[in-house]
């Protein structure tokens, strides 16, 4: 389970402080998957980032009693003159997990081949984003936290990662923030909505769509 | 649930959190020996090659310079304990000043926090100054141009304790540079001028007595007198006070513990 209450996240900024969440409350249960609907700026990522601890809450609780991955979909944290292979091996071993057994999936699964040896900063954006993806996918967690929609190369490969996320992981719990209401109502089985830094936690999901909906009309 | 999740659970006991900050500690040991010696040439040799030019660069100045130091010291021998404590302490600090900026993505995994990048970086600077510094004494030593230490536990310790000092200002004036771009411009002339004060290119004795009084305020300065009295036991008169710069080292190592506290509490992953 992941337990958020009263949480607050506030940001300095030149303008004065900035209240990027208020009063969070949210829990997850195992093998609950949950959309977090928000419109840009709209403070998801921010959310995301301090389920999963990355970053601390300015005050509130966060409670974690299941292992909880990293915000995925983030192709960033290589270090762009380490290979490919190298930055795995890196995850591998904060995670404590042995990298070499993990090899020929990667290699296989992010279709990076021979340049799988070869540094980071040769990739195009999409072998970045393909390696993210197959490394995301070495390290087994209890709950995925997927930030935005994880659009990963061509259309086929955007399959086998749904494959490889929501139909092997489909027993897992996930945290999952779009803007895009057909990717939450696809994948999720709850929705809530992120407006003004308040979590909105609807009844069902046609209440979150609907609420969203108004919420983006005010807005525009 | 499988295993591998279960071992990345959230709140560990403390032996587990141990284990964590070990391996974590050690991938980022590993991932910066490769970015910044890559497997190019001599690779992670360089680690104490490059302190080693630089000692051994300073040491043929001063030996063609003919340096005056101030006592009937082989000139080789002070160059190489002098400039060894210098790269020891000045370094740290150096590698550690604006550390995490290029590394926030690293901090997207909870387990990787400012605390460790700075810990990897100040292990890998003080055992390149280390193994740089025993090189050089061995290998001059063997061909015949230094006599080895007269007391080396003396040595050790006064080795330590530079170190000691090397990373509590590392960690404070590291965390510190996270949040204002002054300390970084600050640190570099403060480093250089700090090098003709630190000790390395005097001894104390040497010094008239007014200016040993200020110099002696300085805690390197005692940690390299220390360390230079365990290397030629009776051929110089040492003037340390171990007791002071050991209040410096832990009032420097519980501020930079409490600024990268703070550091951590606040930063946001890129």
């Amino acid at each position: 389970m992941i337990h958020l209450a009263g949480v607050n996240k506030v940001y300095p900024t030149h303008s004065g402080p900035v209240h990027v969440l208020r009063n969070v409350d949210l829990t997850v249960k195992s093998g609950e998957r949950i959309g977090i609907l928000g419109r840009n700026g709209a403070g998801k990522s921010t959310l995301i980032r301090l389920v999963s601890g990355a970053e601390l809450p300015t005050s509130g609780l966060i409670e974690r009693d299941m292992s909880v991955s990293w915000p995925l979909a983030f192709g960033g944290a290589f270090q762009g003159s380490l290979t490919g292979l190298d930055n795995l091996r890196f995850i591998c071993r904060i995670y404590g997990v042995e990298a070499e057994d993990k090899i020929p999936f990667v290699k296989e699964f992010s279709e990076l081949g021979i340049y799988l040896r070869e540094p980071v900063k040769t990739y195009s954006s999409g072998m970045r984003a393909r390696l993210a993806f197959a490394i995301s996918m070495v390290i087994e967690f209890d709950c995925f936290l997927i930030d935005e929609i994880i659009a990963v190369g061509d259309a086929r490969f955007h399959e086998k990662c749904n494959h490889e996320l929501f139909v092997k992981r489909g027993d897992r719990a996930m945290i999952i923030v779009s803007h895009n209401a057909r990717y939450i109502r696809e994948h999720c089985s709850r929705a809530a909505v992120l407006a003004r830094g308040e979590l909105h936690l609807a009844q069902s999901l046609d209440e979150a769509f609907s609420f969203y909906e108004r919420e983006t009309a005010l807005a525009a | 649930m499988a295993d591998p999740a279960a071992k990345n659970a959230v709140t560990p006991s403390l032996s587990v959190a141990w284990a964590i900050q070990r391996r974590v500690i050690w991938a980022l040991i590993l991932r910066e020996i490769l970015t910044r010696y890559g497997r190019h040439n001599i690779g992670f040799l360089w680690l104490f090659a490059e302190p080693m030019l630089f000692t051994l660069g300073v040491t043929a100045i001063w030996t063609a310079a003919k340096a005056v130091h101030g006592s009937n010291l082989p000139i080789v021998a002070f160059a190489i304990t002098g400039y060894s404590s210098v790269l020891l302490w000045r370094n740290m600090p150096s590698r550690c000043v604006g550390a995490i900026a290029p590394n926030l993505g690293l901090l997207y995994h909870r387990n990787v926090r400012p605390f460790d990048i700075y810990v990897a970086r100040l292990i890998l600077e003080a055992a390149g100054a280390g193994m740089s510094f025993v090189f050089l004494v061995l290998f001059f030593h063997f061909i015949g141009l230094l006599d080895l230490p007269e007391d080396v536990l003396q040595v050790a310790a006064g080795w330590l304790m530079i170190a000691w000092f090397g990373m509590g200002l590392a960690l404070f004036v590291g965390a510190l540079s996270q949040f204002s771009e002054t300390v970084e411009k600050l640190w570099h002339p403060t480093a250089y001028l700090l090098f003709p004060l630190s000790g390395a290119a005097f001894l104390v004795d040497a010094l008239p007595l007014e200016a040993q009084r200020y110099v002696l305020l300085l805690p390197m300065v005692h940690g390299v007198e220390f360390l230079r009295e365990g290397y030629f036991g009776s051929q110089v008169t040492a003037h340390y006070d171990i007791g002071y710069m050991a209040a410096w080292n832990t009032l420097l190592t519980l501020l930079g513990l409490a600024q990268t506290r703070k550091l951590s509490m606040t930063v946001v992953p890129e």
